[in-house]
């Protein structure tokens, strides 16, 4: 028996016999169920499910059947949430409720029937499919970083063990050299997954390089554009990987403190992280002389404060040292001066995860997969005016239209796609016509947005571009730390003119105005925050400048979307005279007899929209 | 559960979350954290409480409480109001949702309705947005959310009919 203050595993060899036990007491002997409980899932009640699975778990159990229920990070199909896989078969069945579980007990479990009505139907064929490598949504994904998402427990080592997990830990200590280890992550061609793209390896090497004998690394959880869910899905689903990452990582750089910031937003983050960092230490993967190597390395987590700026760097650290987020300037590096003056690898979630899939299969396996300039994989949450919303992991290098229209299933509803959206408040818009671009760090930086952490959000026809770009600096204008004052006052003022457009009182100049202060802002700001505001306004402007002048010059909003600058109007064939928007209407402009088309009378109408509103037919359009 | 005649003792609270982490400043966030979830708020006396046991100026602990968002200076509601107002809410209507709450409570972003009910506090991003918009009272997440839908949600939690 293990005495439970004694580490578990003392040797490679040690962690190989325990992959062998954990691989063998994880081998369905029997059915197994496995619920997704991923953010999206659980947002639609995959909890009140899972309980009440496990009763008719137990019945069933009870009465001889071998039957096992498993909880699975977030399997990456959003939209079709709940999901629940059913081993043998591989059967997926998607929007599962409560109600559906006595005819899946009945059909499936003891049946061995698939329930039809709950599997997937190929919106192109029409046709039902078993199994999610036959979904076009996973059917064009490659995953590196995800790959262990839906197999295994993300509470349970053992099955992360099972999976392979941590073997290139024990690799990276008893074969390789931190040396060795360096060269290899700079050959994979490895760059920052946090949006910047600065090669990893490079890093880690300045780092090493750097004076001082204490050494730090970081784990950036900080994700805080809005739209992206990758990291959280990583920290929430596989929090090993991002573990075994950093003590790989340490081990090459010469650290034996490292540190987790995770958003505040994200509390189930941080009690998997907590839970795996104890688990690692149990076992003896984390701490005192990891797996009998000599090295020694420990991980504190740090949750945010709900501050955006906090993704950046040098404010992380500040934020660690129990200070104001604010950045400084970075002169000097913080591979060299970073948390308390030391030398300090900070890297992003998505980064350290595919650290240890690097050590396994050698930097040539990840560089072939990507472009030139771009290894590996790349997660995204594909989110917004999408059919099939949700997390992908796919080769860089694939196009956007590829991820957004085949994967993502395009725009419903028949809307027509006007832009995609990437890199968070600092990225840009890009427009349709320029979907066949690869994505690629220089590709998108290229187009005046930037890879950012990994969202995109689909636009449609009825989107305001100038709205969006509103919105990104009313964002900003709150997250901004107020520490320089080209970002405290540029941002503002750029917000003030962008909603100046917005309310119809936009003057001629206006663009030109917000062109100027983007050149200001670029390079008298003091961080990343200020210096990359310009993007949303640049291109906006950019690839829709019809948009802005409509707005400025005719006081007309195309998406009809800013107040005050469409009319309303009735289309007589829809209106049934009900009388409902004219006793709603507070000018009282609204006139007709019942059942007869009503009319508004245009000259005093507010468009306040009260008539839109409450129409029962959506016979009130906007013009 | 502190009863509601005496005034608890927030000197008290500081010491014990000093006790927790030792007297380093440099777990000042973590200490506000644990006050500010431990009393609904980060209470004036345990600020000026810490900067004397951890002997830094009242100024520093201040500016740090009043920095980021997930610090109150004052009390917050019984139910915590999370509206996310996320680019993916923000085209799918969050707006508009934003302003049946702010309507029907009578309140601003990050306020506290009179009879200490509610605090409406809007984020960035809760990362659904496979439901957009998301709503989320307390623990309990609303997807897809309609201006029309919330009242009757508001209810739930015990508001009143509408002035």
């Amino acid at each position: 028996m293990i005495v439970a203050t004694e580490r578990l595993l003392n040797s490679p060899a040690d962690l190989a016999r325990l992959r062998e036990e954990a691989a063998a007491r994880g081998k369905p002997t029997g059915t197994v169920i496995s619920l997704c409980r991923g953010g999206g899932c659980e947002v639609k009640g995959s909890g009140r499910l899972f309980a009440a699975l496990q009763g008719a778990v137990e019945e069933v159990r009870a009465g001889g059947k071998d039957v096992q229920l498993k909880r699975i990070g977030c399997h990456g199909f959003c939209e079709i949430g709940p999901i629940l896989i059913v081993h043998p078969g591989n059967i997926l069945y998607c929007n599962v409720q409560e109600a559906d579980v006595p005819e899946i007990v009945r059909e499936t479990i003891l049946g061995g029937r698939a329930v039809a009505r709950l599997l997937y139907a190929d919106p192109d064929t029409g046709k039902s499919v078993a199994t999610s490598q036959e979904i076009p949504f996973y059917r064009r994904q490659t995953r590196f970083v995800l790959r262990y998402n839906g197999f295994i427990d993300p509470t349970s080592i053992d099955d992360y063990i099972a999976m392979g997990g941590y073997a290139a830990l024990a690799k990276a200590l008893t074969e390789m050299t931190p040396e060795q280890i360096i060269k290899e992550v700079e050959l994979s061609g490895l760059r920052g997954r946090g949006g910047g793209g600065f090669p990893t390896g490079r890093k880690w090497r300045t780092c090493r390089d750097a004076h001082g004998d204490v050494r730090y690394v970081i784990c950036n959880g900080d994700e805080g554009d809005p739209g992206a869910f990758m990291d959280r899905s990583v920290m929430e689903d596989v929090p090993h990987s991002v573990i075994e990452g950093m003590i790989i990582g340490a081990f090459a750089i010469g650290s034996h403190q490292g540190f987790i910031y995770v958003r505040n937003e994200y509390p189930l983050a941080v009690v998997r992280l907590r839970q795996a960092i104890e688990d690692a230490h149990r076992y003896g993967l984390l701490g005192e002389d990891i797996l009998g190597s000599g090295f020694s390395f420990d991980i504190r987590i740090n949750r945010g404060g709900g501050a955006f700026v906090c993704g950046e760097s040098t404010a992380l650290m500040a934020s660690l040292e129990g200070k104001v987020g604010e950045p400084r300037a970075k002169y000097v590096h913080t591979v060299e001066v970073g948390l308390h003056g030391k030398p300090t690898t900070l890297n992003n979630v998505e980064t350290w995860a595919n650290v240890p899939y690097i050590i396994t299969n050698g930097a040539k396996a990840f560089a072939s997969v990507g472009t030139e300039g771009s290894k590996g994989t790349k997660v995204f949450s594909l989110v917004g005016k999408i059919t099939n919303t949700g997390l992908v992991e796919v080769p860089m290098g694939m196009s956007l239209r590829e991820i957004v229209c085949d994967i993502g299933g395009g725009v419903p509803g028949g809307r027509k796609l006007k832009a995609v959206q990437t890199g968070g408040p600092s990225g840009g818009c890009i427009p349709e016509s320029l979907l066949d671009t690869p994505v690629d760090f220089d590709a998108l930086t290229k187009l005046g947005s930037m890879m950012g952490s990994g969202g995109l959000i689909v636009m449609d026809e009825d989107t305001c571009m100038v709205g969006v770009a509103r919105y990104f600096l009313d964002f900003l204008v709150k997250e901004s730390c107020g520490k320089c004052t080209a970002c405290r006052e540029g941002v503002a003022q750029a917000l003030h003119v962008l909603e100046r457009i917005c309310a119809g009182k936009g003057q001629p100049g206006d663009v030109e105005l917000l062109l100027e202060l983007c050149d200001i802002l670029e390079v008298a700001a003091l961080c990343g925050l200020g210096n990359t505001a310009c993007n949303p306004i640049r291109s906006t402007i950019h690839y829709f400048r019809k948009e802005y002048d409509e707005h400025i010059l005719e006081r007309h909003c195309p998406a009809h979307e800013c107040r005050g600058l469409f009319k309303f109007q009735i289309v007589a064939e829809k209106c049934k005279g009900c009388g409902l928007c004219k006793k709603e209407c507070p000018e009282k402009i609204i006139t007709g007899e019942r059942k007869q088309a009503h009319v508004i009378e245009a000259a005093k109408c507010t468009r306040c929209g009260k008539c839109y509103e409450v129409c029962p037919f959506s016979a009130v359009a906007k013009v | 559960m502190p009863t509601k005649t005496a005034k608890p003792d927030y000197r008290a609270a500081a010491d014990a979350v000093v006790a927790r982490y030792g007297r380093d400043p440099d777990f000042l966030i973590p200490m506000l954290q644990d006050l500010q979830s431990e009393n609904e708020h980060v209470p004036p006396e345990a600020m000026k409480r810490l900067a004397e046991v951890l002997d830094v100026p009242l100024s520093r602990i201040y500016s740090v409480a009043t920095f980021y968002t997930t610090f109150s200076l004052t009390p917050r509601g019984k139910h915590l109001i999370t509206l996310c107002v996320g680019t993916v809410c923000y085209l799918k209507g969050a707006k508009a949702v934003a302003e049946a709450i702010q309507g029907r409570l009578k309140i601003e972003p990050g306020g506290t309705t009179e009879d200490r009910l509610f605090t409406y506090q809007p984020v960035n991003c809760l990362g659904a947005c496979a439901l957009a918009p998301v709503l989320m009272i307390d623990e309990k997440y609303y997807g897809k959310v309609t201006p029309a839908q919330v009242p009757e949600i508001l209810a739930e939690y015990g508001a009143k009919e509408k002035p």
